[in-house]
């Protein structure tokens, strides 16, 4: 079976400090995947290493079958990221925005300009586009970031917590259009959240991740089954798997972070 | 190839964002006028400073358009932070773009900038009636030196950007050096009239060589050391470019 997606005793040490203790999993081609935990997890450090943003400190990672550590930038032309932040740049309106990223591509001027209205389409963006990208919704942002990060058309699409710090109808649209990514262009997405109610609404397969481990792998059901409760809530397995209460605090300058990102885009 | 296209993209960016709101190229220019409308004619009635042929205000214009150049330079490496704050480094850092384009093509935005402050201060320059040899080699050599100028100063405050990591900090670091930069040059006095141990910082400072070009092209229309000038200014420039290329990948954490 070839994997769109494939960790291998992935470990990642920062000094004395072990994020990411050994953690393998695999998604399948066209799988829409989900790595589920609380803040502190390791979850966006293991995302970051996927994104050859950080190297592991051993382990593997196959993007369809390439080495991520070999193949750098092999793997960053096969992969799409978007990060946890609400990161496009608000000085720019939202064309300008996927602007940059087609000619950071090197795509020729006809080209450019086909794929950034076909995606502004595809996200439904296109009255806004002319905006600058300050004046936006949260909900907005975040479509126009996917569409950053499928620009150069890439397989695999990782998302680290899309919808945090959207409101309840930009998180369903935000669902929708990944389930439209996975289904009109066969584009496998991996996303991590701390939300049990995403996990179970968009994940086909998930992993439960604590204290840089994962603890479960297995579908929603397959998962509650395990737990012995077929009814359970996913808090509910999750602290079964972990004997943790699922406590999503996470340290404070995370949540100032994100209540900063929320202010700015609301 | 992909590392010019990737530089000129981001620069494009940076004009774009400038035209989107060019308040800034004004709110800095006002600083400028005064250090050589008040200081500048202040020092020239009292001679203070031996300037040679050229009264003090006249000397020190280039000075001036020097520091504005550096200032400008060195707090866009705050931008820097910024948009790491904003996690859009994480995303041009996954994409498949050489890395060096973002350090080269944000030092070209900073040069940018900084050529709308050379437009004011040679203005001004014009109105306070400055013994200025205007001619068109002098002020397009100027620029050149002036772009050269701020690609240093900018990819400096992008590597202080990664060792510092807060906005805070940087805010702190970047007054801390501005103002010893400048004071440490030639751009307010000439070196045979500094102390020995002023005259080793001025020699190793680039801010002299370029205020030494801009003097020799903007009074003089040409510059008699220019050969040693640039040598030097564009060795730091492509050297610290280098070193900001390399660790750059090292402000995402």
């Amino acid at each position: 079976m070839d994997w769109a997606i494939e960790v291998k005793n992935l470990i990642k040490r920062f000094g004395d400090y072990e994020a990411v203790a050994g953690i393998s999993f695999a998604v399948r081609p066209g799988e829409v995947f989900g790595l589920l935990g609380p803040n502190g997890a390791g979850k966006t450090t293991t995302m970051r290493m996927l994104a050859t943003l950080l190297p592991p400190s051993s382990g593997q990672i196959l993007i369809e079958g390439v080495d991520a550590l070999r193949y750098g930038s092999l793997v960053r032309r096969l992969l799409g990221y978007v990060p946890q932040a609400l990161s496009a740049d608000g000085t720019l309106t939202g064309y300008e925005n996927l602007l940059f990223f087609a000619k950071l591509l090197r795509l020729d001027k006809k080209e450019r300009e086909r794929r950034i209205h076909e995606i502004l389409d595809l996200l439904d963006l296109q009255k806004a586009a002319n905006k600058l990208v300050r004046e936006y919704s949260g909900g907005m942002v975040r479509r126009l970031e996917i569409g950053q990060a499928i620009l150069h058309r890439p397989r695999v699409l990782i998302l680290d917590e899309p919808t945090v710090g959207l409101d309840p109808v930009a998180r369903h649209t935000v669902w929708n259009i990944l389930e439209k990514l996975r289904a009109e262009i066969g584009l496998t997405i991996l996303i991590t959240t701390h939300y049990m109610e995403e996990a179970e609404a968009i994940c086909e397969r998930i992993a439960i991740m604590n204290r840089g481990k994962i603890v479960a792998q297995g579908t929603p059901a397959e998962l509650k089954v395990k737990a012995g409760k077929p009814q359970a809530t996913l808090e509910d397995v999750f602290a079964y798997f972990t004997g943790d209460q699922f406590e999503s605090g996470g340290t404070f300058r995370e949540v100032q972070q994100v209540r900063r990102r929320i202010q700015r885009f609301s | 190839m992909a590392y010019l296209i990737g530089s000129l993209a981001v620069t494009e960016m940076e004009i774009r964002k400038l035209r989107h709101d060019p308040t800034e190229l004004f709110t800095r220019g006002v600083q400028r006028v005064l250090w050589l409308l008040i200081f500048g004619q202040a020092l020239s009635s009292i001679r203070a400073i031996p300037t040679g042929s050229v009264n003090y205000q006249t000397f020190m214009a280039p000075g001036v358009l020097a520091q504005s150049m550096m200032f400008i330079a060195i707090f866009y490496g705050l931008s820097i932070i910024w948009d790491r704050d904003q996690g859009i480094l994480q995303k041009l850092l996954a994409m498949p773009v050489p890395r060096a384009s973002f350090v080269t093509g944000k030092a070209l935005g900073a040069s940018i900038r900084a050529f709308s402050q050379v437009v004011i201060i040679l203005l001004l320059a014009l109105l306070l009636r400055l013994d200025i040899r205007w001619s068109v080699t002098g002020v397009v050599y100027s620029m050149i030196a002036i772009l050269v100028g701020a690609s240093f100063f900018a990819t400096l405050s992008m590597i202080l950007a990664v060792l510092v990591k807060t906005r805070e900090r940087f805010m702190g670091i970047g007054q801390l050096f501005t103002m010893p930069l400048f004071l440490a040059s030639n751009a307010l006095y000439p070196i045979n009239i500094m102390p020995k141990w002023l005259q080793i910082l001025a020699t190793i400072n680039p801010l002299s060589y370029v205020v030494e070009l801009l003097r020799g092209y903007l009074l003089n229309g040409n510059a008699p050391l220019f050969f040693r000038d640039w040598t030097i200014l564009l060795t730091a420039t492509i050297l610290i470019q280098i070193i900001a290329a390399r660790l750059y990948p090292r402000i995402v954490l």
